[in-house]
């Protein structure tokens, strides 16, 4: 393999990778501790209606108002879920249940409805995630790394993604405290006078932007893989906060690097004809993080009927 | 031609209707004991069941299309999902939402990674696999439709066998424990129905929407009564009328995808009943809200203007036969112009008062009307201050928070009539 092809073709997917990976590894600590993984899970389905509108609109695989309406969608589903709760006392996981289902099943309508899927919003991206289809045809030789004329050429989801994953990084620097004050005590983050609701919003808001980012380059399951499975096993392995959610976007990192060059990259290298999609293996790698976690803690010697 | 194809859409359509009617009957015991999300987890991790299950039909030389091998496949790969959730929560560490989040995405990945595999391999192995993600009815044939349609009635057979546990477990798991039934074994019951349902449900409706078959019209029914059986009732039949509806408008639009049509079919009655169920929908709440705020109003205003015709010098405890300025009410309450003129309007259309040149004059039905708000608001600001729990500043907006609790019977008989009462303890809020 060369260097304009591990350029042309390796690179792209690899930050990408790599990119999704830590945004959501870093976010998902904030949602397992709060306890509302299935936010995650319901905003990465939620979101699919607001971007075919956003593509409809427009017309043109524009970033900026896909992502827009996909922000719209997916506060729209957290606000709506909120409102069943509170209007009929429902269980939580079944508000959540109806209200990302439906959301999900306007979005494949709707995709249908404005041709949107016939023109080039791939519904595969959105089922099986396309890592491999990111490339960057100017990047013929090391020297284009510092050509700013070709670099303006990757992929736009790669800046699309960068954006995000540096403003979430910065809003979770600034808000270190707050977010961890209503992570472990909300009661007591509202007796100090925090904003609780405005945070919560703020991090709905942030995984709505992340699982929009990651949305085309790795597909919606695979952002609700990478939001839970590194939080997860670290839940496992630590008890403390900055190890926690530090550790949980390196480990997403790492499971995006990890599993891009397995599933395609380290095989042919090997000289094998394998290739998997990496979105894949990438969310396989996570589940299996999180069983060897699981199981390397040796579950407590308790009765285990008490709590099914 | 023309035959054939109807008899198979009228059978899909039988096999959906049957199985929209299985999922609202067991999504019904699976919301009622918190469990409707797991059948999330089933329905994605039966995704590298099917590709495993597709392989290896392929690999024996036998049709990778007939239904019943991949259906074992989803069956099993569902339980697995279902048992490593179980084994995820046991740590202790890890509650169920995530576990379900963590195996939903990480069997569907490595179902995703086993399809771009099996596509890789020579051979149709891997040929319409993914219709089982979104559904796709129109492409399913009779022998599929009546196969879904047999393990849907026998999860009906087994809901209706074991009725009585599962309701036990589902409204209070630990009394049913005491009582010595075996919690466990009904709670393992009830998974592996929902697993069933899934399955059978996976070509109609699609593994990532398969989880709103259950939940929609479980959670439509649970809206509209309270009662178990009329729930189970509601419940399957709008199960089977989205499962039908859901069919038959993908089978004449076949673009249309199966599972979302169903589940925007069941979407619909859900917000109906969310906006118009009786009690609990948005609208009789709303409307008892509104009702309840307008009764106080009245109260209000009645209140002030029997103080203000008092204030004129009817003499305390008689209403007298003054009028009072409509501006001193406004002024006593604190209201804007408009609103108290739209108050008075609506009053004097209920015949509680007689409304002239910015004055209102209360008509007998008001008078009484005020007679008891006036007593009841004047006695509770009497005991208020009885009781040390107001001074004479706060008494009158204490009181107004006591009393709207206090139902009209329950004063009559609690408090005493106004005319044995002092005066009122504050000045109203501007003299005329």
């Amino acid at each position: 393999m060369t260097v304009a092809d591990f350029l042309m073709l390796d690179l792209p997917p690899l930050l990408a990778a790599i990119l999704a990976g830590g945004t959501c590894g870093l976010l998902g600590s904030f949602l397992v501790l709060r306890r509302e993984s299935l936010v995650g899970d319901a905003l990465s389905h939620a979101v699919l209606p607001g971007i075919v509108l956003g593509f409809a609109v427009t017309g043109a695989r524009a970033g900026l108002p896909m992502l827009a309406g996909a922000m719209l969608a997916g506060l729209l589903a957290v606000a709506l879920i909120g409102l069943v709760q509170r209007a009929t006392r429902l269980d939580a996981g079944a508000t959540i249940g109806a209200v990302f289902t439906t959301f999900f099943a306007c979005g494949l309508v709707l995709l249908e409805v404005t041709g949107a899927r016939s023109v080039d919003l791939d519904l595969d991206c959105v089922l099986f995630g396309q890592l491999e289809t990111l490339v960057w045809t100017e990047g013929r030789s090391a020297a284009a790394l510092l050509d700013p004329a070709a670099l303006a050429s990757l992929p736009r989801q790669l800046s699309l993604l960068s954006g995000v994953a540096l403003a979430v990084s910065l809003a979770v620097a600034a808000f270190w405290r707050p977010l961890k004050l209503i992570c472990f005590d909300p009661a007591y983050a509202a007796a100090l006078g925090l904003p609780g609701r405005s945070l919560e919003l703020g991090l709905a808001l942030m995984v709505a932007a992340a699982a929009v980012a990651a949305f085309e380059a790795v597909g919606s399951i695979l952002v609700v893989a990478m939001l839970v499975c590194p939080a997860a096993a670290l839940r496992l392995m630590t008890d403390r906060y900055t190890t926690q959610v530090l550790g949980g976007a390196a480990l997403g990192a790492g499971l995006g690097a990890v599993g891009y060059l397995l599933a395609g990259p380290l095989p042919a290298a090997m000289g094998l004809t394998l290739s998997l999609n990496a979105a894949g293996v990438i969310g396989t790698l996570g589940g299996l993080l999180v069983a060897t976690a699981a199981l390397m803690r040796r579950a407590p010697r308790v009765r285990a009927n008490a709590v099914a | 031609m023309g035959g054939f194809l109807s008899y198979n859409t009228l059978v899909v359509l039988a096999g959906c209707t049957l199985l929209g009617l299985a999922a609202g009957t067991v999504g019904t015991f699976a919301l009622l004991r918190g469990r409707a999300l797991v059948a999330d987890a089933v329905g994605h991790a039966a995704l590298p069941g099917v590709a495993i299950a597709a392989l290896i039909v392929a690999t024996l030389g036998a049709d990778p299309r007939a239904l019943p091998p991949l259906l074992a496949g989803a069956a099993i790969a569902g339980l697995l999902g279902v048992l490593a959730v179980q084994g995820l929560t046991r740590t202790r560490r890890i509650r169920e939402d995530a576990a379900i989040a963590i195996v939903l995405s990480s069997f569907y990945a490595a179902g995703v990674a086993l399809l771009s595999w099996l596509q890789s391999l020579p051979g149709a192995a891997q040929a319409g696999l993914s219709k089982f993600i979104l559904g796709q009815a129109a492409a399913m044939r009779a022998e599929d439709a009546t196969l879904a349609a047999g393990v849907a009635l026998a999860c009906l057979a087994l809901v209706l066998g074991a009725f009585q546990r599962l309701r036990a477990v589902a409204f209070d798991a630990d009394f049913a424990r005491m009582q010595g039934l075996r919690t466990d074994r009904t709670d393992l019951l009830l998974l592996g129905l929902i697993v069933l349902v899934c399955v059978s449900g996976l070509q109609a409706v699609g593994l990532i929407l398969v989880v709103a078959l259950l939940v929609l019209p479980a959670a439509t029914a649970r809206l509209l009564t309270h009662r178990l059986p009329r729930m189970l009732g509601l419940a399957a039949a709008t199960g089977a009328v989205a499962g039908g509806a859901g069919a038959w408008l993908s089978a004449t639009r076949p673009e249309l995808p199966t599972g979302a049509a169903v589940v925007l079919v069941a979407a619909l009655f859900l917000v109906a009943a969310l906006l118009a169920a009786p009690g609990r929908g948005l609208i009789a709440q709303g409307v008892s809200t509104l009702r309840r705020r307008l009764n106080t109003e009245t109260e209000h205003f009645l209140r002030a203007a029997w103080e203000a015709q008092e204030a004129a010098g009817a003499g305390p405890g008689t209403a007298g036969d003054r009028w009072a300025p409509i501006a001193a009410v406004a002024a006593a309450r604190g209201w804007s112009r408009w609103k108290v003129r739209r108050l008075a309007l609506w009053l004097s259309l209920r015949g509680l008062v007689a409304r002239a040149e910015g004055h209102v004059h209360l008509t007998p039905r008001g008078a009484a009307a005020a007679r008891r708000a006036v007593r009841a608001h004047r006695a509770v600001e009497h005991h208020l201050l009885a009781a040390g729990a107001a001074d004479i500043g706060s008494a009158d907006r204490l009181a107004d928070l006591v009393e709207h609790g206090l139902p009209p019977e329950m004063a009559a008989r609690l408090l005493p009539e106004p005319s044995t009462l002092p005066a009122s303890p504050h000045a109203l809020g501007r003299q005329p």
